[in-house]
């Protein structure tokens, strides 16, 4: 009943000055827009060079690290002689029972795709030219699952590659400087110093263009005999995980079922991650700055509102209310400027995403990189109410606070 | 016959320090009964409506001890001071400090909807009825800022009333009026006095009006000089 009285009496306040109520509330829809607006860009942009980095970079990969050759120490009595001649003691870099510990991996219930896969240095040779490049030895269901290969081919199938232990499919610099086209031959020269004449059974592009101008994918059979190891002998295993955002906290869970490393790709591209991080700082920076300018608008307007209602603050206190109700007339009153700014604010910023969504900016990028998240509209909301609170809390207590025979003896 | 006591003052002193320090109430003690009309004169600057405004218990500010209803309230807090007034002061000043936005009827019901202690219907019919008793029933549902003053005076009594206060406050009611609305307000407030047995203490510079009221008190540079009974026996 108490509050009731409050609220009706904020109420018919926000109603009798339409006007005045809908400026304020405004200044918080245009934070609150720009706000959702920016935040969806952020995402947009994140995920868009992320899905276009795990194109060729696994969420986590298993392999085995380069150990470093132990001192040797010798103690007697007089003399302590350490014999030290630091070098790369790991001779060979496939990993034991890849297989079982693929299996293993494959059963936590957060890996969504396991793939094997041996990488190679070597050369593509073409009369005297040489390009030096890597090929990684797939396996194809698996690799195509996790990076989704079949979507960059310009041309060939990749399906095809399972099957043809003698085709390479190139990046799209490899088939440009070798002048290469779909059928041709390469000759290529593995590091271990394998010779192999194969066949372009196709070609990719990821639009980055370090990638595209050095790898290539051939057979996991292909790859073994150019680092001449057996068959089964693998050097990588790669793991997709169903959120690669917490890829940390999963290698951890996953480094315990083996001995080798679980590296996840936030520290083997701490680069990329940087740049989507400073990115995800700057631009709500200026929402925030928008949204402080709109906290203002509400400081302004509800002492605005506070000091002509002087009068009326002190007959109600006259009449009996007291401080904490004057405070919460006031709150209210900023609250529901607040409550129809920010749902204003969500719907003109939910307009603005959907917009720009369809706005198409040209390969690479294809559509506008903007993306809905529901994170941000929750925060956008939390944010709008907040701030309006915040704002109208400073000249409601003001109002609280004032001395009613102040006012009736002027 | 002694009548009983509704409120007290007893050695009620004030100063002011602003702008040079002044002392604008001195050694003030005299009594109210219930159903008494007072009302209060005094030269500008006598310390009348500072007196008021202590006895209302909106300004705390005072030495000396001031009793309502045989309770001392110096020194209570400001919201148990509050919780005193809605309940048993009601207030009607020269400006008559109306809500603007609000119609006349909520304007009345206002105070009642604090108290709390009935249902809106049961206010809402209780509002009509004080806005009756004064004659303006039929403005009920205007807004407040349209009435002509002598009908916003009478709403602003209405909404003193609502609570059925043990004492009623004026500041310079008739302060604002002409000698045909003053007369109406001064028979409401005789009529509340002597019918509802309900207190009236109001400051005035009307001498007609204040002749006519049950009793006087006359002050000077914040003192008592006379206190005089103008009921003809």
């Amino acid at each position: 009943m108490r509050s009731n009285v409050n609220n009706s009496i904020a109420l018919t306040h926000l109603v009798s000055n339409k006007r005045q109520t809908f400026i304020a509330s405004l200044g918080v829809t245009v934070g609150i827009a720009l706000y959702i607006f920016s935040n969806s860009i952020v995402v947009g942009v994140n995920s868009f060079t992320t899905a276009n980095m795990f194109k060729t970079i696994p969420h986590l990969r298993i392999h085995k690290e380069d150990k470093l050759s132990a001192p040797i120490r010798k103690e007697t009595k007089a003399h302590a002689y350490l014999i030290s001649n630091p070098k790369i003691t790991t001779l060979d870099k496939t990993i034991n029972n890849p297989y079982g510990l693929a299996e293993k991996v494959r059963q936590f219930p957060f890996v969504l795709n396991v793939a094997p896969q041996v990488d190679v240095d070597l050369f593509y040779v073409s009369g005297v030219t040489q390009i030096n490049g890597m090929a990684s030895g797939i396996s194809v269901v698996e690799a195509d699952a996790m990076f989704k290969i079949q979507e960059t081919m310009l041309t060939g199938n990749i399906q095809q590659l399972s099957t043809d232990l003698n085709g390479i499919i190139i990046g799209r610099g490899v088939a440009e400087k070798l002048n290469l086209r779909l059928g041709d031959n390469i000759s290529i020269l593995s590091a271990l110093g394998v010779n192999k004449i194969l066949q372009v059974i196709g070609v990719f592009a990821t639009d980055n263009k370090a990638v595209d101008d050095t790898k290539s994918y051939i057979n996991i059979k292909t790859a073994q005999q150019l680092i001449k190891k057996e068959p089964n002998s693998i050097t990588d295993i790669n793991v997709q995980l169903a959120n690669p955002d917490s890829s940390a906290f999963y290698a951890a869970q996953l480094q315990p079922v083996t001995d080798y490393m679980v590296e996840d790709w936030k520290v083997a591209h701490a680069d990329q991650l940087a740049q989507s991080k400073l990115m995800g700082t700057m631009t709500p920076m200026i929402a925030y700055s928008i949204l402080l300018v709109a906290a203002f608008g509400i400081y302004n307007i509800i002492n605005m509102i506070i000091s002509q209602k002087m009068n009326d603050i002190a007959i109600l206190q006259a009449t009996g209310f007291n401080s904490r109700n004057i405070l919460q007339i006031f709150l209210v009153e900023s609250l529901v400027m607040g409550i129809i700014g920010t749902f204003l604010g969500v719907l003109i910023g939910g307009a603005l995403v959907s917009i720009a969504k369809g706005i198409y900016v040209g390969p690479p990028v294809g559509y506008f990189p903007i993306d809905y998240d529901r994170s941000i509209f929750i925060s956008a909301i939390f944010f709008g109410l907040f701030v309006s609170l915040f704002a109208g809390y400073f000249p409601a207590r003001k109002a609280a606070k004032m001395d009613p025979v102040d006012i009736f003896r002027d | 016959m002694r009548k009983e006591q509704i409120l007290a003052t007893k050695n009620v002193g004030k100063f002011f320090y602003n702008p040079i320090q002044f002392e604008v109430l001195k050694d003030i003690s005299f009594e109210v009964s219930k159903g008494e009309f007072l009302t209060i004169i005094g030269k500008s600057g006598s310390g009348k409506s500072t007196l008021l405004y202590c006895l209302s218990t909106m300004d705390t500010d005072y030495s000396g001890e001031l009793y309502i209803d045989n309770e001392l309230v110096s020194g209570k807090s400001k919201n148990q001071l509050a919780k005193i007034r809605n309940k048993s002061i009601g207030f009607v000043f020269q400006f008559h400090y109306l809500l603007p936005e609000f119609t006349c009827l909520k304007n009345v019901m206002i105070p009642a909807l604090k108290l709390g202690k009935y249902t809106y219907q049961e206010i809402e019919e209780s509002a009509y009825q004080k806005l009756k008793i004064l004659g303006i029933q039929d403005q009920a549902l205007k807004n407040a800022s349209k009435l002509s003053g002598g009908q916003q005076q009478r709403v602003a009594i209405a909404r003193a009333l609502i609570n059925d206060p043990a004492i009623i406050m004026g500041d310079e009611p008739t302060g604002n009026l002409d000698s045909k609305n003053t007369a109406i307000v001064f028979d409401i407030f005789k009529q509340l006095a002597q019918e509802y047995g309900q207190s009236i203490i109001a400051v005035t510079h009307d001498t007609d009006f204040a002749k006519a009221s049950d009793r006087t008190v006359e002050m000077m540079d914040g003192k008592i000089i006379k206190d005089q009974n103008n009921i003809k026996l």
